[in-house]
């Protein structure tokens, strides 16, 4: 291997590492606010780039239909549960919530569809559609579960995500998608060549990093959020209810795996369930983090990415074996690492 | 019973066990009441119950509205606030945070500089660390971020467990002493303590909870001299 | 119901399963052939998730180990499946042993995400080896034979999967009832506990993940000479998640509920195949995955236990005999009374800066009652921990029986003899008195896997099974043995703790807070059962809150404030002390 091309892999690589970072932090985000390993960032990321794909086909996505499906459900789901706990005083917020604003975002996509919108917008619509899913999915999914083990609710995050490709094939079909790329500019660096789009992957990523920082430190829903991660009995009793900071967090997670959705799709041909190993790998990257600390999560997610392009130019049959066994390892690290009490098993 | 807080026959079951039965109590405007008993009596179980923490049966009313059934959330909301054993600090955050989040409830936010200088004035050493995070901090300090993070929330009714536990005997009687000024504030508290003397010198009224019953009660200065109370409790002279 | 009625109903389910063959249709025995088969997978995964606490997303890939092994022996090289039988099982156990040894010591979730991990890297493994034809498979794989008998047609081979599932559950339930077996059982609710009775958690771990690993690798070398042809898709990690619901939808900790789950999952799968073309046409394939994750997803959220135990609840009880008379237990050589047992030497114990005990030394003499006492906080229950193995000193020694155990695992100082219960009573609740008071004689026997699965250590467990329910009446719980310990009210556990820590015949009983929570009645009932017990020449040393109950009970007292020591002496000493009074009886102004 010479340096050149060294050079080029790592580039490569932290370019993909970014895409990953992005949902590395999501995951992170939702993992210590709600304790759900949210497995399925990788498929709303995936989605991300079909429903950009549509749009750019001037087709409506099937995220439309998807979305709507699951506002009745949840607003169903919503009103048993008000109904149970004799609270239907609470009805026009929830039907404000679970059902409204999720039909006005489609509506609102429909309508700018009709209008043949240029890529900035197509963008937002993108981004607009995908992001009700992971908070519908919250209440339909987890909601019910939110005092579960870790265990099991990882369990079921493991089966949503079963769930969500075949929905992904339904919804899309089974063709992969190329987007246009959003730069045509490149430039030489060092020798090395670095396209445009190599470079906005690293600078969104490090724009909304940037962003989410801010808002965890200077915004009372920010640091209701944190503190919601550090101490969940603390902050219920502050008036924090895990549930809103867990909606929060989801809407929070599905904007920056959505931005990398957009970001993977010129670069890569996305399918129905390309999602899993984007999310998965991802993931790889947060654990390296020890699943509460953001710029660990950036960092492992960029040396995954690293270490994915080194490999497939090693051997490109074996660069997933290679990722995910070196997890085995960065686990038995981090187990070390942490000084946490022994989980009990619930009876 | 009136009163702003009043609970009757509330029993908590914990872990197959009713770790509370049948425990009736109030508290009126601007009152202390103190509830002691041995290790394992029940009594943070009582106050985990009133905050919403623990399923519980029974009536809870506090200033004339049923709470019983509320969530956490909604408890707090209407100003009621726990102290708990435990403290519950969010540790890697900073003090000032910590204080902040604290008056996360309150809907008017226009106080709240206000409130966060009057806590600073009462608890200077914790003005000096507001920078500092909160799991840093020691004992005392922490004692005192968790009361000062409460008082954030203008609380109505506020409910501290145990709030010597672990504590120097000079800071004890430093927390005790702010606990007494909090009276002239006009806030009613609920105090758990296993330290009983120091409850019963602060308290207007007190009731002995064992083994999950009320097993006495009355004006906490008559509490003091009994002579059961003194054996059992106050430790005999 | 007694125990003949148990074995008249396996042995009608048996004739039912030899008999099935002749009256179903060929379609329906190669449907039972998958369910035998996945069955396997299921048993070993209620062993390791329900029985063991271990959730594993990875047993796919052990399958697959196995049928890809067998497949290498005999299709590709031509060797007798029987010898793929025997490279699959011992491959498979090997990579397991190895992949448990590294991963088993990972705590709660990061332990399963570690079987996600490997479960995927092996079974992308599969399709991208050379020797192994990557995605097309190894076709032509030969069947079973006995001699000349081959095993060809799928109700020919049923009685061989079928024959294999019953003996495993034969086996499967004898180790359940065995020493290993409860020590399994007892994995689930943290190590604290096991350590605490002289059981290494991580062997039990171990030995259980390398069984399901086993059970997984019969099942797919079952599979290979079944189907004849395998490639990387039926072992791949969506196939992990299916096993993994089978176990849980039958209910996990239940062997029998393997099977019930690999049946409901494989037929509902069936089903859902024949009837969504109906439905929605052309969309079959896709949406059966949706509704049954979606199934899957409604199953956790509102029926976690599982169908076997949900039915168990509605037949009647197995009545059981009481334990008869046999052979007492070999017993320990108790020290001469007033001989030195435990010395702690300058003990002190740091958390960050906190000091919770610092530079703390006492004594506890053979045959006396010592209570260590204390405002909350004191540190007394970090020296109790630092006692038993379960925190480590900084600084200082502890000397027990004449033989330093600072150092000492808990599982080595259970074993040298100190006994001990909780402050946070630690039972298992669904196990009954009788066994949770067996779990305490681990250390005293030596019943070991095999021994167990094939029932041939049958005195010792006579013995232990005595030895329980002697030390159940002792404390006065003779009466009903096989009550779930759940039931009891909190008083009765701690007693239950109590009989549980003297099956293990210990020459140091140690309490932390033994009456904690107790009313009056139960601590007078408490206090007598002790004095009865230091009648008996046992030493004890309690850490206790509470006053009234230790001052007429013990001996001596040593009396910690802020982690160091107060002082030491006979009850009533300790009673008119005046810095006793200023720092533990609440003497502020």
């Amino acid at each position: 291997m010479t340096s050149d091309i060294a050079a080029i892999l790592a580039i490569d690589g932290i370019a993909t590492g970014a895409v990953y970072a992005l949902v590395a932090i999501g995951t992170v985000l939702i993992f210590t606010v709600t304790r759900v390993i949210f497995i399925p960032f990788g498929d709303i990321a995936a989605f991300t780039a079909l429903t950009l794909a549509a749009l750019d086909a001037k087709r409506f996505p099937g995220t439309g239909a998807l979305v709507v499906i699951l506002a009745c459900l949840a607003t169903l789901i919503e009103i048993i549960s008000l109904m149970r706990n004799g609270e239907l005083r609470l009805l026009p917020r929830a039907l404000l919530f679970y059902l409204v604003l999720p039909f006005a975002v489609v509506g609102a996509a429909w309508l700018t569809m009709r209008m043949d919108p240029p890529l900035a917008v197509r963008l937002v619509l993108a981004l607009m559609l995908i992001t009700p899913i992971a908070p519908l999915l919250d209440r339909i999914v987890f909601r019910p579960i939110a005092d579960g083990t870790v265990l099991l609710l990882l369990t079921v995050s493991v089966a949503l995500h079963f769930a969500l490709v075949g929905l992904g094939l339904l919804f899309f079909g089974p063709e992969g998608v190329r987007t246009e790329p959003l730069t045509s500019f490149s430039t030489e660096f060092a020798g090395v060549l670095i396209s445009g789009q190599t470079m906005l992957i690293v600078i969104a990523a490090l724009v909304f990093s940037g962003f989410l920082y801010l808002f965890f430190d200077f915004t009372l829903v920010g640091k209701s959020l944190r503190a919601t991660a550090v101490n969940r009995t603390g902050s219920r009793l502050m008036g924090i209810r895990p549930a809103r900071a867990g909606t929060i967090a989801y809407l929070l997670g599905s904007l920056m795996a959505g931005v990398s959705g957009i970001l993977i799709a010129p670069v890569n041909t996305v399918f129905y369930d390309s999602g899993f190993l984007i999310g998965l790998k991802a993931f790889v990257g947060a654990i390296v983090g020890g699943m509460t600390s953001y710029p660990g999560a950036a960092i492992g997610a960029v040396g995954v990415g690293i270490l994915e392009s080194f490999a497939s130019f090693e051997s490109s049959a074996l660069k997933d074996v290679i990722v995910f066994s070196l997890l085995i390892p960065v686990l038995i690290w981090r187990s070390l690492a942490s000084l946490h009490s022994e989980e009990e098993i619930e009876e | 019973m009136s009163g702003m807080f009043s609970m009757t026959d509330v029993t908590v079951c914990y872990d197959n066990v009713e770790a509370v039965r049948n425990v009736s109590l109030s508290v009126e405007e601007g009152q202390i009441v103190t509830v002691i008993g041995p290790n394992g009596a029940g009594k943070t179980t009582l106050l985990m119950a009133t905050i919403g923490l623990l399923a519980s049966r029974g009536r809870m009313v506090f200033q004339g509205g049923d709470i019983g059934r509320m969530s956490v959330e909604d408890r707090v909301e209407r100003r009621l606030c726990l102290v708990p054993e435990k403290r519950e600090l969010f540790s890697d955050m900073s003090v000032a945070d910590n204080l902040l989040l604290g008056s996360y409830s309150l809907r008017d936010r226009s106080g709240v500089r206000k409130t966060l200088d009057e806590v600073y004035d009462r608890f200077p050493r914790l003005k000096e660390r507001q920078r500092q995070a909160a799991g840093t901090l020691s004992g005392g300090e922490r004692q005192m971020l968790a009361l000062g993070r409460a008082l954030m929330a203008k609380p109505k009714l506020l409910m501290l467990d145990e709030p010597s536990l672990g504590l120097a005997p000079l800071i004890v009687r430093e927390i005790f002493c702010t606990i007494a000024s909090l009276r002239d504030l006009g806030v009613s508290i609920l105090l758990v303590e296993q330290n009983a003397r120091a409850a019963l010198e602060t308290a207007d009224y007190g009731y002995v909870l064992e083994t999950g019953e009320i097993v006495q009660s009355g004006p906490a200065k008559d509490l003091i001299h009994d002579p059961r109370l003194i054996t059992a409790y106050l430790g005999g002279h | 119901m007694t125990r003949f009625h148990v074995q008249l109903a396996a042995l009608a389910a048996v004739v039912g399963l030899v008999l099935a063959p002749f009256a179903l249709s060929p379609f329906s025995i190669t449907l039972m052939n998958y369910i035998g088969i996945y069955s396997l997978v299921a048993i070993g995964l209620a062993l390791l998730t329900g029985v063991g606490g271990i959730v594993s997303f990875g047993q796919a890939a052990f399958v697959g180990v196995a049928a890809y092994a067998t497949a290498w022996v005999s299709a590709l090289n031509g060797y007798s499946p029987w010898l793929g039988l025997v490279f699959g099982v011992a491959l498979t156990c090997g990579v397991a042993a190895i992949l448990g040894v590294v991963t088993l010591r990972l705590q709660g979730h990061f332990l399963s995400l570690s079987t996600v991990a490997w479960g995927l890297a092996i079974g992308f493994l599969f399709g991208n080896v050379e020797g192994l034809g990557r995605f097309n498979g190894i076709s032509s794989i030969p069947p079973i034979s006995f001699g000349s008998f081959a095993l060809v047609s799928s109700s020919q081979i049923y009685f061989l999967i079928w024959g294999i599932v019953a003996a495993v559950l034969f086996l499967g339930y004898n180790l359940l009832d065995s020493r290993l077996g409860r020590a399994m059982r007892a994995l689930r609710g943290g190590n604290t506990l096991v350590e605490s009775l002289g059981i290494n958690a991580f062997r039990i771990k171990l030995v259980t993940f390398v069984i399901a690993a086993a059970l997984a690798s019969l099942s797919g070398w079952l599979y290979a000479h079944m189907s004849r042809f395998i490639s990387p898709g039926p072992f791949d990690a969506g196939m992990g998640i299916e096993y993994l619901m089978m176990s849980m939808v039958g209910g996990a900790g239940s062997l029998l509920g393997g099977v019930v789950g690999a049946a409901v999952v494989t037929l509902l799968k069936n089903s859902v195949q024949d009837y969504l073309p109906l439905i929605a046409k052309g969309a079959s394939g896709q949406l059966e995955i949706v509704a049954f994750s979606a199934l899957f997803i409604l199953f956790l959220q509102w029926a976690r236990q599982g169908i076997v135990p949900f039915v168990a609840r509605y037949l009647p009880k197995v009545r059981r005999e009481r334990p008869q008379p046999a052979p007492p237990l070999p017993r320990r050589a108790q020290p001469a009374p007033g001989e030195l047992l435990l010395k702690v030497e300058g003990a002190e114990r740091r958390f960050g800066g906190l000091v919770a005990v610092n530079n703390v030394s006492f004594e506890v003499r053979a045959g006396e009652i010592l209570a260590v006492i204390g405002p909350n906080g004191a540190g007394k229950s970090t020296m109790f921990n630092c006692l038993t193995g379960a925190l480590r000193v900084n600084k200082g020694e502890i000397v027990f029986a004449g033989r330093p155990i600072t150092r000492d695992a808990q599982s080595r100082i259970a074993k040298a003899g100190i006994a001990r219960t909780f402050q946070h009573v630690k039972l298992r609740p669904r196990m009954s008195l009788l066994e949770n008071v067996m779990l305490g004689t681990y250390a005293r026997t030596g019943t070991g896997l095999f021994a167990g699965a094939f029932r041939l250590n049958q005195h010792e467990e006579a013995s232990t099974r005595h030895e329980a329910l002697m030390q159940l009446e002792r404390v006065g719980l003779g009466d009903k043995p096989f009550e779930l310990a759940g039931n009891l009210p909190l008083g009765n556990q701690r007693i239950l703790e109590i009989a549980r820590a003297l099956a293990a015949d210990p020459t140091l009983l140690v309490l932390d807070e033994p009456a904690a929570g107790l009313r009056r009645q139960e601590k007078l009932r408490l206090a007598e059962l002790l004095q009865a017990l230091r009648a008996d020449n046992l030493t004890i040393l309690i850490v206790e809150h509470d006053m009234e109950f230790v001052m007429s009970l013990v001996d001596r007292i040593v009396v910690l404030d802020f982690g160091s020591k107060l002082c030491e002496g006979a009850p009533a000493a300790i009673r008119s002390d005046e810095r006793v009074q200023e720092a533990y009886l609440g003497g502020v102004a």
